[in-house]
């Protein structure tokens, strides 16, 4: 062990030696080994931000959350005819849903709409007005900047109120409080009596918190369209996650009850949840991640190949160096270990340096993509390059230890 | 003693198709502190027989034993470890890392054999004031001159204090005086009771042996003890 550590140690030497010795050379082949690096991290943490981001907008839907809609969201198993031709869900029915339902914490009926909001002169298009009760509230993990949610008088008696969405109150009252200010929605006043803090990000679009309005469901249903057009959607909230799917065997129960369906009839709402959705977003970054990756591993392999190809003209350079240390006692081990290793310090500079690149390039993608360069990063940069070293250095360094002293000596 | 002892040795190539008998059937014996010169025309199998001698090759058939191993059965690492330990080798080239300074090529067989660093540079430096190249050791072969170079090659070869040395055409590539001043070199190690063997196919250089074997198509044509016209010192008086 103490001999090899030593045998290490002058292997190291000497690659330092001959790497010194050859530096427009080494230079050039470490840049194949940067661009490599460089791409293969910075590809990772890109793609660890453009996971960050979905991740993030999806939790703010909540992961103990179910929404009983007419619509399916996320599965494309039922033809959209089919989902189109079920009868909308009701206001009725969600009052009858929630007289039965005893599982959930909260549940609460939403519509939306899309509508111009108005401050003095200051108008803000198509803006996500949500309709609903009091008890949405308490379906969310929203939190407030500014005063509250609407509470259960203002919601029954259908006062116009409306809380607004962070970006929605920025944009409004760029300067100043928004709180007890008057906004005109479709003409109508509505008097702001909360502003929610930041929440989600921009995966969600116009679902994200930040970019909505919410007011009472009846006033959506009084000034900006009819009832009977639209179907309403049930947010249920279970009390953690392992509810969820009792939660979801009694809505599925309560609303067939509701709908009157017969034992032998399909259903014809259907229960969303995020899973659904973090499902798709997980099968969409996993075939990023493995695209992005195999086609930056070809610049690394590339460069790898770089590597070999100069590591064999450096042998066959050497052929008579190589003649004399075996001549004066050189072991055929001490000479394959000679040359991975100079192949491996090529590659952990290259590493280095590529990694180096690769955290300032991280920092200009970080203003798109929140994202850092993870440990693991890192950890890969170390990885990818020693083994990139090993494997191109040993072929060339094979042929170097397996060199006759005789016939390398003869050799000029 | 003997250090070397070769019985009935053969050396076979395989050129194409064909068999070339570089040895055909050698024996000899070599003793401690003997100063031997091989000699021969090329083609003569000389050469050959000193990469045997040298372990650098193996016979394809007979006995090598040096110093009670059997080296014609030596594995490639078994053979390094004698090559670093036992023999000093010292070539017509000189054969010097170029880009190495004296002191690192005099350091490199020590290297090989797990020698320290701080030990290994006082003997680095001990056999390069040794040959009397003290002041040179961080030049590069470069900045020497040729027999300046073949020195540090000798350094290199005692570094190790070897069983034998191997000098292969020491001075082909040295003018007349620095192939006399390196050969008076030989002369002082050998008279320090080094054991040297010579390969070349200059007779005067030859006759700064003891002993002459000439070697002829692959056998021993001769091998005779040296008549010195001067005497030379007397062994006890170094050993």
């Amino acid at each position: 062990m103490k001999n090899y550590l030593f045998e290490l140690k002058e292997g190291l030497l000497i690659s330092l030696r001959a790497i010194r010795a050859n530096k427009i050379r080494s230079v050039l082949t470490t840049l194949g080994i940067v661009i490599g690096v460089t791409s293969v991290v910075l590809m990772s943490t890109a793609i660890k931000g453009i996971d960050n981001v979905f991740q993030k907008g999806v939790s703010s839907l909540g992961s103990d959350n179910l929404y009983i809609d007419k619509w399916e969201w996320f599965n494309n198993d039922i033809p959209w005819w089919e989902l189109r031709n079920r009868r909308n869900l009701t206001l009725e029915d969600y009052r009858r849903y929630s007289e039965s339902a005893k599982l959930p914490i909260a549940a609460a009926p939403t519509v939306w709409s899309i509508q111009k909001i108005k401050h003095k002169n200051t108008t803000l298009e198509a803006i996500f007005i949500t309709g609903t009760t009091n008890d949405y509230i308490r379906t969310t993990n929203l939190t407030f900047d500014e005063g509250r949610f609407f509470n259960e008088i203002e919601s029954r008696g259908g006062r116009n109120v409306v809380v607004l969405g962070n970006t929605v109150a920025k944009n409004l009252f760029p300067h100043r409080h928004a709180l007890s200010e008057d906004i005109k929605i479709k003409g109508q006043k509505f008097k702001v009596v909360g502003v929610l803090s930041e929440q989600g990000s921009w995966v969600m679009g116009s679902f994200n918190p930040d970019n909505q309005v919410f007011i009472p469901i009846q006033n959506v249903f009084k000034y900006l369209q009819s009832q009977s057009f639209r179907s309403i959607t049930i947010n249920v909230r279970a009390p953690n996650t392992q509810m969820i799917e009792p939660v979801k065997e009694e809505a599925i129960g309560i609303m067939r009850r509701v709908r009157g369906l017969k034992y032998s009839e399909a259903n014809d709402f259907s229960i969303n949840q995020q899973e659904g959705l973090l499902n798709n977003i997980n099968q969409t970054i996993g075939v990023i991640q493995i695209a992005g990756l195999f086609i930056t591993s070809l610049a690394l392999f590339v460069g790898a190949i770089g590597i070999m190809n100069i590591m064999f003209v450096s042998v066959k350079e050497r052929t008579k160096e190589i003649g004399i240390r075996k001549a004066i006692g050189a072991k055929k081990r001490t000479i394959l270990s000679q040359f991975i290793t100079e192949a491996v310090i090529i590659c952990l500079l290259g590493g280095l340096v590529g990694f180096l690149l690769a955290l300032i390039l991280s920092m200009i993608v970080n203003q798109f993509l929140p994202t850092s360069v993870q440990v693991d990063a890192v950890i890969l940069a170390v990885i990818i390059s020693l083994i990139t070293g090993v494997v191109s250095g040993f072929a060339p360094a094979y042929t170097a230890s397996k060199l006759d002293p005789v016939e390398a000596l003869r050799y000029e | 003693m003997n250090i070397i002892t070769i019985e009935h040795v053969a050396k076979v190539y395989e050129v194409g198709a064909e068999e070339v008998h570089a040895l055909r059937d050698v024996s000899l014996k070599i003793d401690k502190n003997e100063y031997v010169a091989i000699m021969g025309p090329s083609g003569s199998g000389k050469s050959t027989l000193m990469n045997i001698l040298g372990c650098l090759d193996t016979p394809t058939r007979g006995l090598y034993n040096f110093k009670g191993h059997n080296v014609s059965e030596m594995n490639d690492n078994e053979l390094a470890k004698i090559r670093n330990k036992e023999i000093g080798f010292v070539f017509q080239t000189f054969n010097l890392l170029p880009r190495s300074d004296a002191l690192h090529n005099v350091e490199l067989p020590l290297i090989y054999a797990g020698v320290p660093a701080s030990e290994r540079k006082e003997r680095a430096i001990l056999a390069l004031e040794n040959v009397g190249l003290a002041d040179r050791m961080h030049h590069k072969p470069n900045e020497l001159s040729g027999g300046q170079r073949q020195r540090v090659a000798v350094a290199r070869a005692l570094v190790t204090r070897p069983s034998i040395i191997l000098a292969d055409e020491p001075t082909g590539n040295l003018d007349t005086k620095t192939g006399e001043d390196i050969m008076s070199l030989f002369n002082d190690i050998y008279q320090q009771g080094n054991t040297i063997i010579l390969v070349t196919h200059e007779e005067y250089i030859a006759e700064h042996a003891e002993r002459i074997i000439r070697i002829r198509d692959g056998l021993i044509e001769r091998d005779e003890n040296v008549i010195k016209r001067v005497i030379p010192k007397k062994k006890e008086e170094v050993a």
